[in-house]
């Protein structure tokens, strides 16, 4: 592999007519990791991965790769490639010849090129298929033959947009996995877009949050999953209940919150005095008791049993919540009163 | 070195060869003739452009000299950077602009206006047209202008893209645009070239041209309106007919279905004036059903044959293929399920009709309408043949120009006031029905059975076709036996003469002679619709390219003006070319470049309509793969693009090939003694009453295109990719695979 490249972002504006796809955009993309472009649709994270790839030129600000500016430079000339959702691979060549492709392209004589695409055919598990055109690939080896194209380029950067969204759920965790482990093992840069928060937590060293054409969170996985900045994060890091609560008092690195006439302690983050503030609470940190009267309670609304979890709805003081529950051996029906406590993990105040 | 002062370098290179070598002017016996090279640093017009500005007086041309020096020296001081793309792209714009300009206003007299004269004083010399290294360098100010702006970032800093979008730019102002305003000029101008308005004022109130006065009374109506009225009386007759065939074909249980479908190849194939010729044959004055009525019944022959009547009937049966071909689409296009819903909702099949498929169908029925329109107005073989004295707008503009009038003034206004009517017609098409169409083409699978027509209407519908389809019948077998007849009415019996007097060999010593009177238009026929084909392909095909894959501004203008130029009629085109390119600064009139420049601009269309149908299939991440596979865009269309787009290539091919083959209209004002097309020909075969041979050669015309129709699809066959893949699933993995060819 070539060294790693990094990438840089500085002050990216890119506009399609009156639309403002992204808006001032500063990232900073360490060599050798795998970063992901999470978001909702239309968050602007394929622009930014088509303007690092050369595709769509930014409107202002520059970016860099390896340290090299290439703001200007068409995709051609730019040490990246890519990996697309469709796969793109063309359908009037062979597996071989679409691996050999970017090789021949870059100048590489015909031989060479050939054995190089061999190789490649090889690192993705496809050896001896190189005869095949795409058609007569499965979805999956299609999937290893765009993988293989974009990296016997030896790039900087390795660019994925929503890779694994054309293949079906089961494919998807073992080639994501896959992708992880040849990342790791060539140690090359790699650029990730997907929609998808669990492929995003299973992948990634570094997750950055996208909403409308801007930076809503970046950080480890484990830094938002657990720490969200936000109410948009925290739901859309797998799903939170987000409520209404009193902070009571900060003591040290904790914050007295109070629900009702519930009080529960959690880490006080930025929180620095008492006054109003939102907790974000994972469906499975909530327990349920039956209870007619308590501190903080509701009325299940709702019970549907699936298989290893129960779900519930629960009308409370603090509007409806969204209740995962483990004990499928006891299911609660509608309208039972329910006392609502806290577990100790997957409960965060945000601030905003 | 970086590629952009790669690119440079070259172009640099270029444009000093072209100022240092090439002679700047045209020469008489043509660039590719080499006779120059003997002698041309001495003569005076074979001089290059540096000689022609130092020694012989034309001063002028150091300010292109200047500009290009200007643009090297920015080469050599500037590195490459945003800077440097604007000042090479600003000189570029000047540079071809000012040799243009310079063109336009010198000429052979000195300064064409005379404001200049007071300016600059009078010129010793002046200049004859631009020739190879005028025309090189204006090319190298074009690339110039896109090198500079891709080294901006435009269109992402493809050079590749930038150069194409300038040079068809650059091209269509040269062939489209510039030919349509020399022939406004033109109607203001004596023959001098100074200005006058009275032709253009005698001629735009002239009343044979606007009189109303078939409407108020018993008087001939005005060229204007007699058009006006035949496009429209065509039009209705053809969609009319247009729509029975399709409902035939879809609606009905009719065996002869793929007869149907092959009637619309005929009018590809078939040379304009062919349908007007054969109805000579049979109603003319000496025509054999005119023949015949008058020795039965005694009915005396008439002359209803020529004139408007004569030309409604040619005209209908000529495009009425096309408005089925349109219509058929429509037809189909109409979602069984409405029809089915409208049954289950209690509707009976007359109400279903009435009320759901035939306003459903509406768009597309108007549609045809104005292509009908738009091609009958256009049209100019049928009415050649058969107007007589009762001319339409594109003859009387020939016969304006060719004629004893010769009035370029007249021609002039006559061709306006056509191009005001088939422009109002397009843009009528584009604008109001663009946004309307009913066709619902899904992609969902739509599985419905279209309902049966009502009983009436089938009926009404059959009452239409059989009688139109034995005609058509008739009119073609005409076509095919005409040639072997003696004369027609006169003498039926059996010959091979005029096959004989067009198409004759005889074998001397020296090799084959081709003695046959057709075959000195065959051959240039042939070769110039060979020559022209895959540059109309090429053209079409690069253009379809930018407009579906490229975002640039005045892409949408672009495209508008492109399919307008498809709504020019022919004579439009034939009387601007004549008048934009018969003196300096272009002089091309006589030569095949003209033929060729006319049938690659006139057909380009096409090209670009089934490009981006084809375009629009594939995926655009298979060229944005390509391009971040380190592909520049030209590997790109070579690589991916070109081979998946066979189909289209091929399609854009023969028709351009043929069109070249059976178009008259422009190209009867273009050809010379030297360039004589077939068309025009055999147009002037039935002026001098030589029927027989005419007809002959046509039918041998449509022979031949039947032929390379069939070749072509046979050498190219369908796309591959997908036989291989249904083959492949077709066959147990384990088995060895062929390799697709």
């Amino acid at each position: 592999m070539n060294t790693p490249g990094s990438v840089v972002f500085q002050n990216i504006r890119k506009t399609f007519g009156a639309f403002t796809a992204i808006h001032d955009l500063s990232i900073t993309i360490k060599p050798g990791t795998l970063v992901t472009l999470l978001g909702p649709s239309g968050c602007g994270k394929t622009t930014t991965l088509r303007m690092l790839a050369g595709l769509e030129h930014p409107s202002a600000g520059r970016i860099l790769i390896g340290g090299k500016d290439v703001t200007m430079l068409p995709a051609n000339e730019r040490d990246v490639s890519m990996v697309f959702q469709s796969y793109a691979l063309f359908p009037h060549m062979s597996a071989l010849q679409n691996v050999a492709y970017g090789l021949e392209s870059s100048g590489m004589k015909l031989k060479e090129a050939r054995e190089r695409a061999e190789e490649g055919l090889q690192l993705v598990g496809l050896a001896g298929m190189g005869d095949r055109l795409p058609a007569e690939l499965s979805g999956g080896q299609q999937q290893r033959v765009a993988v293989a194209r974009a990296l016997v380029l030896e790039p900087q950067v390795l660019l994925l947009d929503e890779p694994l969204s054309n293949l079906d759920a089961r494919l998807r965790r073992r080639v994501r996995t896959e992708i992880r482990e040849l990342q790791q093992r060539l140690g090359f840069t790699a650029v990730y877009v997907t929609h998808d928060q669990d492929e995003a937590l299973a992948v990634s060293d570094h997750i950055i949050v996208m909403k409308d054409g801007r930076v809503a969170q970046e950080g480890a996985p484990r830094q938002l999953y657990e720490a969200p900045a936000s109410s948009f994060i925290a739901d859309f890091m797998g799903e939170a209940n987000v409520m209404s609560c009193q902070v009571i008092a900060i003591e040290g690195e904790e914050a007295m919150i109070r629900l009702g006439s519930l009080t529960h302690k959690v880490p006080k983050r930025d929180v620095m005095q008492a006054g109003e503030a939102k907790l974000a609470v994972r469906p499975n940190a909530i327990t349920l008791e039956p209870a007619a009267d308590a501190p903080f309670g509701g009325v299940i609304s709702h019970a549907a049993y699936l298989g290893d979890h129960v779900e519930y709805e629960v009308e409370t003081e603090a509007g409806r919540i969204f209740v995962v529950d483990q004990a499928v051996d006891r299911i609660l029906p509608s309208t039972t009163p329910v006392s609502v406590g806290f577990k100790q993990r997957g409960i965060a105040i945000i601030t905003n | 070195m970086s590629n952009s002062d790669r690119r440079l370098d070259w172009i640099f290179g270029t444009g000093v060869l072209s100022l240092l070598l090439l002679p700047w002017y045209r020469i008489e016996l043509g660039f590719f003739n080499l006779s120059w090279l003997t002698g041309f640093m001495g003569d005076e017009d074979l001089a290059p452009a540096i000689l022609q500005a130092s020694t012989s007086g034309r001063w002028w041309l150091w300010g292109a000299i200047l500009l290009f020096a200007a643009a090297m020296l920015v080469r050599v001081l500037q590195p490459v950077s945003e800077r440097r793309g604007t000042l090479l792209a600003l000189i570029g714009a000047a540079g071809v602009l000012f040799v243009a300009f310079q063109g336009l206003a010198i000429t052979f007299a000195g300064w064409t206006w005379t404001i200049f004269e007071g300016l600059f004083g009078p010129l010793s010399a002046g200049q004859p047209a631009m020739g190879a290294g005028a025309i090189t360098l204006s090319i190298m100010f074009v690339l110039m202008f896109s090198f500079g702006c891709a080294e901006r970032g435009v269109m992402k800093g493809d050079a590749f893209i930038v150069s194409a979008i300038s040079l068809l730019a650059f091209l269509v102002a040269v062939f489209v645009f510039y030919p349509i305003i020399s022939m406004f000029v033109g109607a203001f101008q004596d023959f001098d070239g100074s200005f006058n308005p009275d032709g253009f004022l005698r001629n735009i109130v002239d009343p044979s041209i606007w009189s109303l006065g078939c409407v108020i009374g018993s008087e001939r109506c005005g060229v204007a309106w007699r058009t006006f009225f035949l496009a429209v009386t065509t039009a209705s007759g053809s969609t009319l007919l247009g729509l029975a065939f399709a409902l035939v074909a879809t609606r009905t249980g009719v065996r002869f279905k793929k007869g149907l479908r092959l009637l619309t190849i005929l009018p590809i194939i078939t040379p304009p004036f062919v349908i007007g010729l054969a109805l000579t044959l049979l109603f003319g004055r000496a025509g054999v059903v005119t023949e015949g009525l008058s020795q039965l019944f005694g009915i005396e022959p008439g002359r209803w044959l020529y004139g408007l009547t004569g030309i409604w009937i040619a005209q209908v049966l000529s495009f009425t293929p096309i408005s089925f071909l349109v219509l058929i689409g429509v037809v189909e296009g109409v979602s069984p399920s409405m029809e089915e819903a409208s049954q289950t909702l209690r509707a009976d099949r007359w109400r279903t009709f009435w009320h759901i498929s035939l306003p459903l169908m509406k768009p597309g029925l108007a549609n045809a309408f104005l292509i009908g329109f738009i091609e009958s107005m256009a049209d100019f073989g049928n009415p050649l043949v058969l107007g007589g004295s009762h001319g339409v707008l594109s003859t009387e503009i020939f016969f304006a120009v060719v004629g004893s009038q010769n009035d370029p003034s007249r021609a002039a206004v006559l061709a306006m006031i056509l191009l005001c009517f088939t422009l109002s017609a397009f843009v009528a098409q584009r604008l109001w029905l663009g946004k309307k169409s009913f066709a619902t083409v899904t992609g969902k699978g739509d599985n419905g059975v279209h309902a049966a027509l009502p009983r009436s209407v089938a009926i009404g519908v059959h009452a239409l076709v059989i009688p139109w389809a034995v005609f058509t019948l008739v009119v073609y077998g005409m076509i095919i036996a005409g040639g072997f007849v003696k004369t027609w009415g006169l003498d039926n019996s059996f010959t091979l003469q005029h096959y004989n007097r067009a198409f004759s060999i005889s074998i001397t010593d020296s090799g084959i002679a081709w003695t046959g009177v057709a075959w000195n238009s065959f051959w240039t026929t042939m070769e110039i619709a060979l020559i022209s084909a895959p540059l109309t392909a090429a053209v079409g095909l690069m253009t379809a390219y930018l407009i579906v894959r490229q975002r640039f501004a005045g892409r949408d203008l672009f495209e508008f003006a492109l399919m307008m130029s498809f709504a020019i009629p022919g004579t439009v085109i034939g009387i601007s070319y004549i008048m934009a390119f018969n003196l300096p600064p272009l002089e091309m009139t006589g030569t095949a470049a003209i033929l060729i420049a006319c049938f690659v601009f006139r057909n380009m269309p096409v090209g670009v309509r089934g490009g981006v149908a084809a375009m629009k299939q594939l995926d655009q991440s298979l060229d944005e793969a390509s391009l971040t596979l380190r592909a520049n865009s030209f590997r790109t269309i070579r690589k991916v693009i070109l081979p998946l787009l066979r189909p289209a290539i091929t399609a854009a091919l023969v028709y351009s090939f043929v069109r070249a083959i059976t178009s008259i209209s422009a190209v009867i004002f273009l050809v010379s003694a030297e360039h004589n097309m077939a068309t025009s020909y055999i147009v002037g075969l039935v002026e001098n009453g030589e029927y027989g041979v005419a007809i002959a050669y046509s039918s041998a015309l449509i022979i031949v295109m039947i032929a390379i129709i069939a070749i072509f699809q046979l050498l190219v066959g369908e796309r591959r990719l997908r036989r291989a893949s249904r083959l492949a699933i077709s066959m147990p993995a384990s088995a060895p695979k062929e390799k697709p060819a």
